[in-house]
């Protein structure tokens, strides 16, 4: 269902069908929907058969990486006589990403579920949600499910009396976007600053405590327990573009558009036809200008490259973006694109782990110059300037987290290019201007 | 900072134990004793080391005095044998420990670019307006309130979203702030 809004009859749910049944949260509710069926299956399997069925199904991260899930499973080595954890990657920041929010608040069992299949999965007696510190009501929401899980005997030492020990605690976040990158991630639940390591080794080999380790986005975890429940065929077929990129996805829409919201469709969904039917296309009297199709750190695609794009992983790479995180923010004529860009460049500058020169000094530098500009005080030579600095901060650091304040710089110099030589020319930003007449 | 937090900064080791014979109002009065010291027991049996307590520990001092002192600091070092500077470094890494008394209503007003397109300024300017701080991070003269902008709240779909204290505001226009406000004490 396309939360808040009532379901659109072009949606697919599987993940968001209990968005918004308040019943659906508690462990009778989910029970009664069928909940926990998946666990009681995958108990009885071996990790091996496990991991086979989600690589068959095709199903990949569903964070922005888009690494296949089984595959990364594998690389775990049940029994191999160390520790291994699971962590579940909840500290959503991504800017215009809110699925996971909704995940949690409506489906904490659903995510309790997929975490403890993957936990049996991947050789995890332990696993550790990291949930962002700003989000008050999933916290309270997932801790709640975890309670009855515990009680009931679903987690604990024996999970479902199987004699499996399986314990899932929630670690809090504290503020801090790059935590939601996965080294960075494993650092702040050990007590540390959350700057990224570097890779290699890999959490695989050695992760959280220097232990394997395999992290997963919420929307994953969410999806594991139907593909056990219905099969890998089932899911494979949920396809309507390439073989790729299969399954249902959630997409989170926000900024200028008519209804916003989340909303799950079938990978290959047609973006026009989402934009404008299900979302409802531009506000009355205005049009659609940009779009960042996979949350902020993904290039912006101008709305003809949006409506020739099919929803999947390789038809927004065809469009000149990525599909990331599925975080849709939509820009009309009434926006800035110098302005905004401004704005999401100051974000990053704002997050960056300060570990990497490029990073460091390039997030503030773009965000510095780009102010200028938006301001009236821009020349032609801060185009080429900005574009030197991006090309400085890709690649070359130990996360991405300047690659990405890097994308929305880059394709918005490409694709907007005029609205930043108005700025340079007029020595002042026409839509503000406009707005103050 | 107190006196005897200042003091307690330069003596690791000791500050965690007040001397009750000279017990007075400025003194660091631990916070990991009684329940908060039983939780704090039963969340490091969740970890295999007593480092990865220190978010949690930090989070029960926050709820507990309202920020982190260095006097806190130097006590949560000492708990989870770490040093003070350690305890510090990471505290300054994450932005929701509070280094100073803040009012006793926090606002975060989301201002990152989605939230920015739907009039997240207009919201940030109607909370300077109507709490009386006038500036971003400033305490009102009654202590009520502090108001400071936020990176992207991960509500982007119900701009403009508002955290204050641990409640979520979503969809928060201008016009509803004061409303807001007046169902605070």
């Amino acid at each position: 269902m396309g939360f808040p809004h009532k379901s659109h009859p072009r949606e697919t749910p599987v993940l968001s069908t209990h968005f918004g049944d308040s019943e659906a949260r508690s462990l009778s509710g989910w029970r009664a929907r069928g909940g926990y069926r998946a666990l009681e299956q995958a108990l009885g399997m071996t990790p091996a058969e496990i991991v086979n069925v989600v690589k068959d199904s095709g199903l990949r991260g569903r964070g922005g990486a888009g690494f296949p899930t089984g595959l990364k499973w594998s690389f775990m080595k049940p029994g191999d006589g160390k520790p291994h954890y699971l962590c579940c990657n909840a500290d959503e920041s991504e800017p215009g990403t809110f699925k996971d929010r909704e995940i949690m608040r409506w489906t904490p069992h659903a995510l309790i579920e997929g975490c403890a299949i993957a936990s049996h999965a991947i050789g995890a007696e332990t696993c550790y949600i990291y949930i962002r510190g700003e989000f008050t009501e999933p916290l309270q929401t997932v801790g709640a499910a975890l309670d009855e899980a515990y009680r009931d005997g679903i987690l604990g030492k024996s999970a479902m009396g199987t004699g499996k020990r399986i314990d899932i605690y929630i670690h809090k976040g504290a503020g801090a976007y790059i935590c939601g990158e996965e080294t960075a991630l494993m650092n702040s639940i050990e007590g540390r600053r959350g700057n990224p390591r570097i890779k290699p080794p890999f959490p695989a080999v050695a992760g959280l405590f220097g232990q394997p380790t395999t992290i997963n986005n919420v929307e994953t975890l969410a999806a594991v327990p139907p593909i056990l429940t219905n099969g890998a065929e089932w899911y494979k077929a949920m396809s309507l573009s390439n073989p790729k990129s299969t399954g249902t996805k959630l997409f989170s829409v926000c900024g200028n558009i008519a209804r916003p919201g989340n909303y799950e469709v079938t990978m290959g969904f047609p973006f026009r036809e989402f934009l404008h039917d299900i979302c409802g296309g531009a506000r009355p009297g205005h049009t659609l200008k940009a779009v960042i199709p996979g949350g902020s750190s993904v290039p912006i695609q101008t709305m003809q490259e949006a409506d020739a794009t099919l929803m999947d992983y390789e038809g927004f790479v065809a469009n000149g973006s990525m599909l990331g995180s599925g975080g849709v923010i939509v820009f009309d004529d009434s926006v800035c694109m110098v302005r905004m860009i401004g704005r999401l460049a100051r974000f990053y500058a704002h997050e960056s782990c300060a570990q990497c020169t490029q990073c460091r000094e390039g997030t503030a530098w773009v965000t510095k110059i780009l102010e200028r500009m938006e301001n009236g005080g821009g020349t032609t030579r801060d185009l080429d300037t900005l574009l030197e600095l991006s090309e400085n901060m890709t690649g070359k650091t130990i996360c991405v987290l300047s690659d990405s304040c890097a994308a929305p710089v880059v394709s918005g110099i490409q694709k907007f290019r005029h609205e930043f030589e108005a700025h340079i020319n007029g020595k002042r930003c026409p839509m503000r201007s406009a707005a103050a007449a | 900072m107190t006196p005897a937090e200042i003091g307690a900064t330069h003596a690791p080791g000791h500050a965690p134990h007040g001397d009750r014979a000279h017990a007075h109002a400025e003194e660091y009065q631990p916070v990991f004793t009684g329940a908060a010291r039983a939780e704090l027991d039963a969340l490091l049996t969740r970890y295999p080391t007593r480092m990865a307590a220190l978010l949690p520990a930090l989070w029960i001092v926050q709820r507990e005095r309202g920020w982190v002192s260095e006097g806190a600091m130097t006590e949560v070092a000492h708990v989870l044998e770490l040093t003070p500077a350690y305890v510090k470094g990471v505290v300054t890494f994450y932005t929701m420990y509070h280094q100073h008394p803040v009012g006793r209503y926090f606002v975060q007003v989301c201002t990152t670019s989605p939230c920015g397109a739907c009039g997240a300024e207009d919201v940030v300017r109607a909370f300077l307006e109507h709490t009386g701080t006038r500036e971003l991070g400033v305490t009102s003269p009654d202590g009520k309130f502090t108001v400071i902008e936020v990176e992207c709240l991960g509500a982007c779909g119900f701009a403009t979203p508002v955290m204050v204290n641990d409640e979520f505001h979503e969809s928060v226009t201008a016009d509803r702030v004061q409303d807001i406000l007046s169902k605070l004490e």
